[in-house]
C-alpha cells in the first residue's frame, strides 16, 4: 500500500507527466511562465485545486448520478478556483493582477477535470487527494524549468532579482525577446518532452500507422 | 453506476445539493475577504499614483506616504472642481453613458471612445502644505492595448514631474518598455505647452539633445516600438489638450502665476535646474 502511494505520489512527475506525456494543459503553461513568481504562484493554484477537486468528487462519487457527473465536477472545481482566486486577491494581489484571467481558467484545465473524470471518481479520497498533488506536482515540475529557463534567458533575472546584468543597464548580457513571448515555451516543452522520451523511452507513442514496404527512401537502398 | 442514482429524484437532488453547498462556500469566501481585496486595490492604486510622481520610497507604508495627497474631482468641460462621492470611480463611469461623452472620430485622439464627465486629480503637498505635484489619471490606446497610466506635474501645471503607466499589455522587451525607468526619467522636466498655451509635447524618432530644436517639448520615442510611442504620444495629447485637462490646467497656471509672482524668480531657476537634469543624462 505505501509503494503504491509513492507511486500514485510520484507517478506524474515524470512517468506519467500530464504535460509531457498527457498534453494537458499546454494553455497555461505558455501563458503564465514569462517569470518565477507568476509561475509558483499558478503552481501552487492548480496544485491545490486539483487535489481538493479530486478528494470532494471522490467523496461524494457514490452519489453522483452519471447522467450529471460531468457538470458536477466542473460545479465542484469551478467553486475551488473561484475561492483561491480570491484568496490570491486578498493576499498576492499583485501576483494575482499578473495571472489575471489564467487563474479562472484553470476551471477548463484539463489535468483537473481529466484527474476528477479518470482518477477520482473510481478512488476513495485519500488516494485521489495524493493523485491530485501528484499531479500538481508533474505539471510544477514542467512549469518550473519553463519559467526558470525563460525568465533568465528573457530577462536576466530570477523572482524578479537581477543575476545576469543587462546590456540595457550598463551590462553584458543581450536579453533574448522570445523567450519573453508565448511562442518559446511551445519549443521549450518540445525540448523537455523530447529529453523526458530519450530517458524513457517506454513513453514513445507508437506510430498510428504502417508505411508500406518501399515507400521510404530508406527502404530502397 | 449503481443503479439507485439515476433516478430523476436523486439527480435533481444532487444537482440542489452540490449548487447549495458550494454556492456558500463561494459566497463565503467573496465577501470574507472583500475588505481585503479593496485595501489591496486602493493601496495598489495609491503605490501607481506615488511611482508616476516619482515619490514612491519602497519600504515605507504605501497609506503613510499617501496622506500628503489629496483627491479632487475636476469637470473636464470647465476645469472647475466639483464635488463626487468618495466611491467615484473614472474607469467605471467612462463606460456609463450617463456620466459619460462619446467622442466622434476627430476629437479622439487617444482612441478611448468615451470620456467620463468628471475627472480625479491628485494633489500633492509638501511640508509647508503647498502644492508639490498635480497628478492626472491618463489613458489612451496603444498597440495591443489600452494604455492606462499618471502623469505628475510641477505646480506650475506645465512641468512634468513623471509619467508612468500601471497597466497595459504591449509587448515585453518593445512596447512593454514604457515601464523602463530609463525612459520615464526622460519625461522628467519636460514642457506640455508653448509659449502661447497650446500643446507642444510630442514623442519622436530619434535622441532628443538639447540642442535639437524645442528640446524642452520633446521626447524620445520608444525604439523598435513606433505604434506603442505614437499611442502614448496621442493619449498625452489628447489628455492635456481643450479636451482633456486643458481648461482645468490653464487655470492651475493662472493661478500659480498670481501666487507666485513675487517669488518668481526663485520659480524661475528651480524650473530651469529640474529641465537641465534629464537632458545632460540623456
Amino acid at each position: 500500500m505505501a509503494e503504491k502511494t509513492k507511486d500514485i505520489l510520484l507517478g506524474p512527475i515524470f512517468d506519467n507527466n500530464p504535460i509531457a506525456l498527457q498534453i494537458l494543459g499546454i494553455c497555461s503553461a505558455l501563458a503564465v511562465t514569462s517569470n518565477l513568481s507568476t509561475t509558483v504562484t499558478m503552481c501552487i493554484a492548480l496544485t491545490a485545486v486539483t487535489a481538493f477537486s479530486n478528494l470532494f468528487v471522490s467523496s461524494i462519487r457514490n452519489s453522483i448520478p452519471s447522467s450529471i457527473r460531468i457538470i458536477v465536477q466542473m460545479t465542484i472545481i469551478a467553486s475551488l478556483v473561484i475561492v483561491v482566486d480570491q484568496f490570491l486577491k486578498a493576499y498576492a494581489y499583485s501576483i494575482s493582477k499578473q495571472l489575471s484571467v489564467f487563474v479562472g481558467l484553470i476551471i477548463t484545465n484539463c489535468i483537473v477535470m481529466g484527474r476528477a473524470e479518470a482518477f477520482a471518481m473510481k478512488n476513495p479520497p485519500l488516494p485521489s487527494f495524493i493523485d491530485g498533488i501528484g499531479n500538481g506536482l508533474g505539471y510544477s515540475v514542467i512549469l518550473l524549468g519553463l519559467g526558470f529557463t525563460r525568465e533568465l534567458l528573457g530577462a536576466g533575472s530570477l523572482f524578479g532579482h537581477q543575476i545576469l546584468p543587462k546590456v540595457s543597464d550598463g551590462g553584458w548580457y543581450l536579453t533574448n525577446g522570445m523567450m519573453l513571448l508565448p511562442p518559446s515555451a511551445f519549443f521549450l516543452i518540445g525540448l523537455f518532452i523530447w529529453a523526458i522520451r530519450a530517458w524513457k523511452p517506454a513513453q514513445v507513442e507508437a506510430d498510428d500507422f504502417k508505411m508500406k514496404p518501399n515507400t521510404r527512401v530508406s527502404d530502397a537502398f | 453506476m449503481a443503479g439507485k442514482n439515476e433516478t430523476v429524484g436523486k439527480t435533481l437532488l444532487v444537482a440542489f445539493l452540490v449548487c447549495v453547498v458550494c454556492g456558500v462556500v463561494v459566497a463565503t469566501a467573496a465577501v470574507s475577504l472583500r475588505p481585503v481585496q479593496n485595501e489591496n486595490k486602493l493601496i495598489d492604486k495609491r503605490m501607481n499614483i506615488l511611482q508616476a510622481a516619482g515619490m514612491y520610497q519602497a519600504g515605507v507604508d504605501v497609506n503613510e506616504q499617501f496622506a500628503t495627497i489629496e483627491r479632487k474631482f475636476v469637470d473636464i468641460d470647465t476645469g472647475d472642481y466639483v464635488d463626487m462621492p468618495e466611491s467615484y470611480d473614472q474607469r467605471k463611469a467612462a463606460k456609463d453613458p450617463k456620466q459619460s461623452v462619446r467622442l466622434s472620430g476627430d476629437v479622439d485622439k487617444a482612441s478611448i471612445k468615451s470620456q467620463a464627465k468628471v475627472a480625479e486629480v491628485y494633489l500633492a503637498k509638501g511640508d509647508n502644505g503647498e502644492l508639490s505635484r498635480i497628478i492626472l489619471p491618463v489613458h489612451g490606446y496603444g498597440l495591443w492595448s489600452t494604455l492606462y497610466g499618471f502623469l505628475a506635474l510641477e505646480p506650475d501645471a506645465n512641468t512634468v514631474a513623471g509619467l508612468g503607466f500601471y497597466e497595459h499589455a504591449e509587448t515585453p522587451g518593445l512596447g512593454g518598455e514604457v515601464d523602463n525607468p530609463k525612459w520615464k526619467a526622460l519625461w522628467h522636466g519636460k514642457k506640455l505647452f508653448g509659449e502661447n498655451g497650446e500643446v507642444e509635447i510630442q514623442v519622436v524618432k530619434g535622441t532628443v539633445e538639447s540642442s535639437t530644436p524645442n528640446a524642452e517639448h520633446k521626447v524620445d520615442g520608444l525604439a523598435g516600438a513606433t505604434l506603442t510611442s505614437n499611442g502614448v504620444n496621442n493619449l498625452l495629447r489628447f489628455w492635456v489638450g481643450e479636451n482633456g485637462f486643458g481648461p482645468y490646467l490653464e487655470r492651475m497656471q493662472q493661478a500659480t502665476n498670481v501666487t507666485e509672482e513675487s517669488s518668481e524668480a526663485a520659480a524661475v531657476s528651480e524650473t530651469v535646474e529640474s529641465s537641465e537634469q534629464p537632458e545632460g543624462d540623456a
